[in-house]
């Protein structure tokens, strides 16, 4: 308990820099993700290809590595001044880029579960492909895309511990911190896996009971 | 619902305005690359001097034994969380709330947090050692703990016929379970199973962030070796290439899986959707929809 109450201050810098990670990559890949999808069942195949690729390659290489690439690798290319680039901001895009491929899944997913029906008969009143996504299918897909994208949105609540082993100073940076200073490392990390388990519990329930009540719509 | 039936085949307009899109798209795509590329040159990191590295046998040696520890680590993880997996969703079948209860806790438990901390509790709080323990121990609680819900998931889809029949014909419990229930679960279930693999593979790379010598660690170690130039870049390309080469293997492996399973006469047709493991993405998106 000293562990903790000794160093609240480090606990919620480390948790709210976790949970900046996590609100300001989750509404990033959301979009991206949202987009990737359209490309990926656009009637332009050079726009399929490259949504195609992009899932393919992403969701096949570890986000580890993805990090390694942005926080190591990235400043050599120079594209932005080495002075500005910033390790939270290399984790971001890190985060955003690796968790758009999951996103863009789960939301193509979620279109193929809109009755074919619905898009046909909106094709015959003659809205165009933008159309037809951003007020039939979408809003319909919605039902079924909501309790996956949860469970993502916990996936990358998790994963952005990773950012602690790329000078990112977040929950799962806590115990570098905590060992400087002297302390009793594994209680401080049965801390950190504790709150963990309290933010995302409850994500998880809720998932489940949108799983269980939605679900039974079609 | 295949994609075509989100819009018309083109007439003579929308295929001309189809054809601008592609055009205006792909010199965007074609463009972004060039610009990467070019600042890949610019900043030197394609010159011969960058790449020289790879020629070295004594390098190539070592790239290759990284390798070995990295799948060292992902077949230890994997048959560990397979057994984990598969005792802790008997445990949460089971009747007895003794068995029943404990192992959900420790399912969820797992599964809520993240792997690297758990590694960094066998790491540096229980100092397992060699990083090589903290990476498996890790691995296997967290993947058995995902794994379990989907050997679960894939008993409860079963129809319940199954088991009403293997216990009519005089089966006890673990009978139907060992008999067949489970063989039938492990079948529908290959494609979960394996896309939960390529998370293991993946997620050795988490390794490295306790100096487990695995295929990104060597990769920054000589990633700094001024006498090659600190081929970081290059080297991020090579290990990036290994890693997607493995992940694409095992996922067509689950592919080519589920195809051949749908196509068997042993197939049945589950009965809905069990409650699905959080992780976990059914037959739509068979191969590694996991993160």
């Amino acid at each position: 308990m000293n562990v903790l109450l000794e160093n609240v201050d480090l606990f919620l810098n480390g948790f709210g820099n976790t949970i900046k990670l996590f609100l300001i990559s989750g509404v990033l890949c959301l979009i991206l993700g949202v987009i990737l999808a359209m490309m990926r069942v656009s009637p332009v195949p050079v726009f399929r290809a490259f949504g195609t690729v992009y899932v393919t390659v992403v969701r096949n290489t570890p986000l580890t590595l993805v990090f390694f690439f942005f926080a190591f690798a990235f400043p050599l290319l120079e594209i932005i001044d080495r002075n500005d680039y910033d390790f939270f901001i290399a984790a971001v895009i890190a985060l955003t880029l690796y968790t758009a491929a999951f996103v863009c899944e789960v939301v193509r997913s979620g279109i193929n579960t809109v009755a074919v029906g619905q898009i046909e008969a909106s094709r015959a009143l003659g809205l165009t492909f933008g159309q037809l996504l951003s007020s039939v299918v979408l809003p319909q897909a919605t039902r079924s895309v909501v309790p996956p994208m949860v469970s993502t949105m916990v996936a990358l609540l998790k994963n952005t511990t990773i950012a602690a082993g790329f000078s990112v100073a977040e929950a799962g940076a806590i115990r570098d911190s905590l060992s400087e200073d002297g302390y009793n490392v594994m209680t401080g990390l049965l801390w950190v896996a504790f709150f963990f388990v309290v933010l995302v519990v409850p994500l998880t329930l809720l998932q489940r009971s949108l799983e269980k009540r939605w679900s039974v719509a079609r | 619902m295949s994609a075509s039936a989100l819009f018309d085949l083109p007439g003579p307009k929308a295929r001309m305005r189809y054809r601008i899109y592609a055009v205006v798209g792909a010199a965007l795509i074609v463009g972004a690359i060039a610009y990467v590329i070019y600042r890949f040159i610019d900043a030197g990191q394609f010159d011969a001097q960058v790449w020289e590295w790879i020629q070295y046998e004594q390098i190539q040696t070592d790239l290759l034994t990284a390798l070995g520890r990295t799948l060292t680590a992902f077949a230890a993880a994997a048959v560990l969380s397979l057994i984990f997996g598969a005792i802790f969703a008997a445990g949460r079948l089971s009747d007895h709330a003794i068995f029943r209860v404990p192992s959900m806790v420790i399912v969820e438990l797992f599964r809520a947090i993240p792997a690297v901390i758990l590694m960094f509790i066998f790491h540096y709080g229980i100092q397992l050692g060699d990083p090589f323990n903290s990476v498996v121990a890790a691995l296997t609680l967290y993947n058995g703990s995902v794994l379990a819900e989907v050997f679960r998931a894939g008993i409860l889809s079963l129809p319940r016929g199954q088991s009403e029949a293997a216990y009519a014909v005089g089966m006890r419990k673990t009978q139907v379970m060992m008999l067949v229930l489970l063989p039938q679960a492990l079948r529908a279930m290959l494609p979960a199973i394996i896309s939960q693999l390529v998370v293991v593979l993946k997620d050795t790379a988490l390794g490295f962030l306790i100096t487990y010598e695995e295929l990104l660690y060597y990769a920054r170690l000589l990633g700094g070796v001024a006498q090659f130039g600190r081929p970081l870049i290059p080297l991020t390309i090579v290990v990036a290439a290994m890693y997607i080469v493995m992940c694409l293997l095992l996922s067509w492996l689950a592919n080519y899986l589920s195809k051949r399973e749908r196509k068997s006469k042993k197939h049945i047709e589950p009965e809905g959707k069990g409650p699905v493991g959080e992780d976990t993405t059914f037959a739509g998106a068979p191969a590694g929809a996991t993160l």
